[in-house]
């Protein structure tokens, strides 16, 4: 076989060719099946890091669509379910400054929530049952609303529509089950243990005005 | 030993640096030196696909093409190979590291067809390296593509910034400077 392609140049230069083009073309065939990937994966990933609360006090309609404006290069201080926390694994994924939350956007709860109907004052305008993005709250027109529990995210979002103020947003009380050790505060974490400069850059700035 | 490696890198590097000496790869030199992060996100990419290049096109040049007596075809079956290799690590860097795809993303296949990846290769070859020393020529070659696109950059910035006589700015002022570059890099031509 070797010797008939060194004595025809030619066919040793198509062989060759051929060779090389049908064996890159399977591995990248192999490649594209092996490899393929859906969507972009990094959104999947800063989706997974949100609190999946679909609230909205982003400013983007879920959690979802938030991850894709974070991967476009959106702010990711605009979560306040997430809070510190959430800001902070996000900076670890995406290699980027942690922030503080943007005030803007709501404060970060210090425990979660969960929406309770009174329900002897709820007359059934459903208008709560709209305004709910994770349908956690049951009941009919003219009929009494209720909260699942455990399907509410204590997103806030069904108090405003409310016309008769029937919503209250309950912390969950802590129970023997429920507690948990709490993460160490963000603010103790800034707490300076290396010496900086920081307070003399003041003056420094100061000098370069005057 | 380690001092001839030592001497090729730094040829590669320095003396013959392949943007400012050789003139090789100018498109990219030129193109994406507008902004550090750019230069910076470039300057991986092109490392990366210079080594791998380098590699890939020794192997299939000593142990494809030379046996067969193909020694005419070096040039398009290079082409082939390092096009292929890039595409498919940017699948695999794509599917496993999505925080690597997004700071090499467009870069990779923008350098595939550079004039630089393909004359290292071809370079490679003039100088007759053994498979070591083509690895170490074509990192060089990259790091050295990789500083002066870096530094130029720098540059870039802050000219964006300063006061230019109308004529001169934009891409003309960039021309001049990478003239004045290159004139600095011509005075390495005695260090090795």
């Amino acid at each position: 076989m070797l010797e008939l392609l060194l004595q025809h140049p030619m066919l040793a230069a198509l062989a060759a060719l051929v060779g090389l083009a049908a064996v890159f073309g399977a591995l990248l065939g192999f490649a594209a099946v092996r490899f393929r990937t859906e969507g972009n994966p990094i959104v999947d990933q800063i989706n997974e890091i949100l609190p999946q609360t679909q609230c909205g006090q982003c400013g983007f309609p879920g959690c979802k669509p938030y991850a894709e404006a974070i991967a476009a290069g959106e702010a990711i201080n605009k979560c306040p379910p997430g809070g510190e926390a959430g800001i902070q694994a996000l900076a670890d994924l995406l290699d980027l400054e942690v922030i503080p939350l943007d005030a803007e956007h709501g404060e970060e709860s210090p425990r979660p929530a969960v929406a309770f109907i009174r329900e002897d004052e709820c007359i059934g305008c459903t208008k709560c049952i709209q305004a709910c993005p994770v349908d956690a709250i049951l009941g009919a027109a003219k009929q009494m609303h209720t909260v699942i529990a455990s399907e509410c995210t204590g997103c806030d979002l069904c108090v405003e529509p409310c016309p008769v103020d029937c919503i209250d947003m309950l912390r969950e009380e802590e129970t023997l089950q429920s507690w948990h050790w709490r993460l160490p505060d963000p603010v103790s974490r800034r707490v300076e243990i290396i010496a900086t400069d920081a307070d003399g850059d003041d003056g420094a700035s100061e000098e370069r005005a005057a | 030993m380690l001092a001839d490696y030592s001497i090729l890198l730094i040829g590669a590097i320095l003396v013959n640096n392949f943007v400012l000496v050789q003139f090789l790869g100018l498109c990219p030199f030129m193109g994406v030196s507008n902004k550090l992060e750019t230069a910076m996100g470039m300057s991986m990419a092109t490392t990366f696909v210079l080594t791998l290049a380098s590699a890939c096109s020794n192997l299939t040049y000593h142990f494809l093409l030379a046996p067969l007596g193909l020694e005419y075809l070096k040039t398009i079956a290079f082409i082939l190979v390092i096009a292929v290799v890039v595409q498919f690590t940017e699948m695999v860097v794509r599917k496993t590291s999505p925080l690597l795809y997004r700071v090499l993303g467009v870069y990779l296949p923008l350098i595939t067809t550079n004039c630089a990846v393909l004359g290292v290769a071809l370079l490679n070859l003039n100088k007759e390296h053994s498979f070591m020393q083509a690895l170490l020529y074509g990192f060089g070659a990259a790091v050295g593509f990789s500083l002066v696109l870096v530094l130029f950059a720098a540059m870039r910035e802050r000219l964006a910034v300063a006061d230019i006589p109308t004529p001169f700015r934009g891409a003309a002022i960039g021309m001049i400077t990478a003239g004045l570059m290159s004139l600095g890099f011509m005075g390495f031509a005695g260090l090795v």
